[in-house]
């Protein structure tokens, strides 16, 4: 999936994340900022970049600041911003690459 | 209960306050710009959030949207126990969003007739339709009353005394006791003011209605108090059970029971209080 243009989702309340995407430089660059990155970031990482792989998103700069979001929301977030960022809303991959 | 499908912090671990259903909401809660962010949290938490046995139903947008038939792949995909159809004000209504929920179904390898339909009243017309609602689907488990959007289509207020909710209430319940379904009670905004949440369950208790909807976890409570079976209630419906099993052998059709007149009329309601009882976890055996 190509990053069509620059997107946002998420919040920065907390048990939530900030989600930012924009079209890369041929290659994923991520910025990850956690209020619990000590523990878990490493945990944060490998669920961004395994959501972007499954959504087959290659080429992005990502930014994630995460308020102790779960597995569940930090998904969520990342693949609503790269659905937003190519305007899709419907016919969504349920059970697919979004899983 | 009602959750912000969009608010990660209420959607992760509200089986704590245990509710007996969830009600994730994809519909008002929900800012327009928010419509999708919240069926990707919808569908994740389902997935991945163990809600401990707690009925996880989902709201959709409103037929008169272009959101509610994404919003059903995205509840069926993700697990939910059942759809509710916002402002239904017809048969018709029902039907197609059934439609909607059995192609999901297919297209998800659901099982077929695995999510359930209820059906929310929020107008006079919805009301006035109410048996032919609650009768348009197999998989309509209930009704429930939308006190705020009712009201402003009567052109009245909710003024906390329950006069202007009395008609609706009364007809919902005869309409979802004639089709066999539940009906569910709309919700109670004023936090604040328990005394009156308390009054309201009562009634609504004693209306016949088999739940409220609540807002806030605090009101929890007080509906599982108002549900709960007594002792002295549970006492007496196992005696009822117990001796009409014995008369019906013996030919015995009216006797008493602690100085009360006992009928097979009767039976069905002992049955319903022993059932209640056990599943509120105040009853280990059912007589």
């Amino acid at each position: 999936m190509k990053i069509e243009r620059n997107a946002m989702a998420g919040t920065l309340e907390s048990s939530d994340c900030m989600v930012t995407v924009e079209p890369g430089c041929g290659q994923v660059e991520l910025d990850l900022e956690s209020a619990v990155m000590n523990q878990f970031g490493e945990q944060i990482q490998n669920v961004i970049l395994e959501t972007l792989k499954r959504l087959e998103v290659e080429d992005v700069r990502i930014r994630v600041v995460d308020k102790g979001a779960l597995d569940c929301t930090v998904k969520a977030r990342v693949e609503c911003a790269v659905y937003r960022s190519i305007g899709q809303k419907d016919h969504l991959p349920w059970g697919g690459a979004i899983r | 209960m009602f959750l912000n499908a969009q608010k990660p912090g209420l959607i992760k671990d509200p089986y704590i306050y245990q509710p007996d259903s969830i009600m994730l909401d994809l519909e008002d809660a929900v800012a327009e710009k928010e419509k999708d962010a919240a069926r990707f949290s919808l569908y994740h938490a389902l997935q991945e959030i163990n809600y401990r046995g707690i009925e996880c139903i989902v709201r959709i947008n409103g037929l008169d949207t272009d959101l509610w038939e994404e919003d059903v792949r995205c509840a069926v995909a993700g697990g939910a126990d059942g759809i509710r159809i916002p402002k239904t004000e017809t048969a018709g209504d029902v039907k197609k969003v059934e439609a909607a929920v059995e192609q999901a179904e297919q297209e998800f390898g659901r099982e077929p007739g695995s999510v359930l339909i209820m059906a929310a009243l929020e107008s006079a017309k919805g009301v006035l339709n109410a048996l032919s609602i609650c009768s348009a689907s197999d998989r309509l488990f209930g009704i429930a009353l939308s006190g705020g959007d009712y009201t402003k289509d009567l052109q009245t207020r909710i003024t906390g005394t329950g006069v202007e909710l009395m008609g609706a209430r009364q007809l919902m319940i005869i309409a979802a006791r004639a089709a066999g379904v539940q009906c569910f009670d709309t919700v109670y905004t004023d936090l604040n003011d328990m005394e009156g949440f308390r009054r309201e369950v009562e009634m609504i208790h004693m209306m016949g209605f088999d739940g409220k909807s609540v807002i806030n976890p605090r009101q929890i409570a007080p509906v599982h108090k108002i549900y709960t079976p007594t002792e002295k209630e549970i006492i007496f419906a196992q005696k009822v059970v117990r001796e009409i099993d014995e008369k019906k052998k013996l030919g015995i059709g009216v006797f008493t029971v602690d100085g009360k007149m006992i009928d097979i009329a009767f039976y069905d309601g002992a049955k319903r209080t022993l059932a209640l009882a056990k599943a509120a976890g105040v009853l280990k055996e059912e007589c």
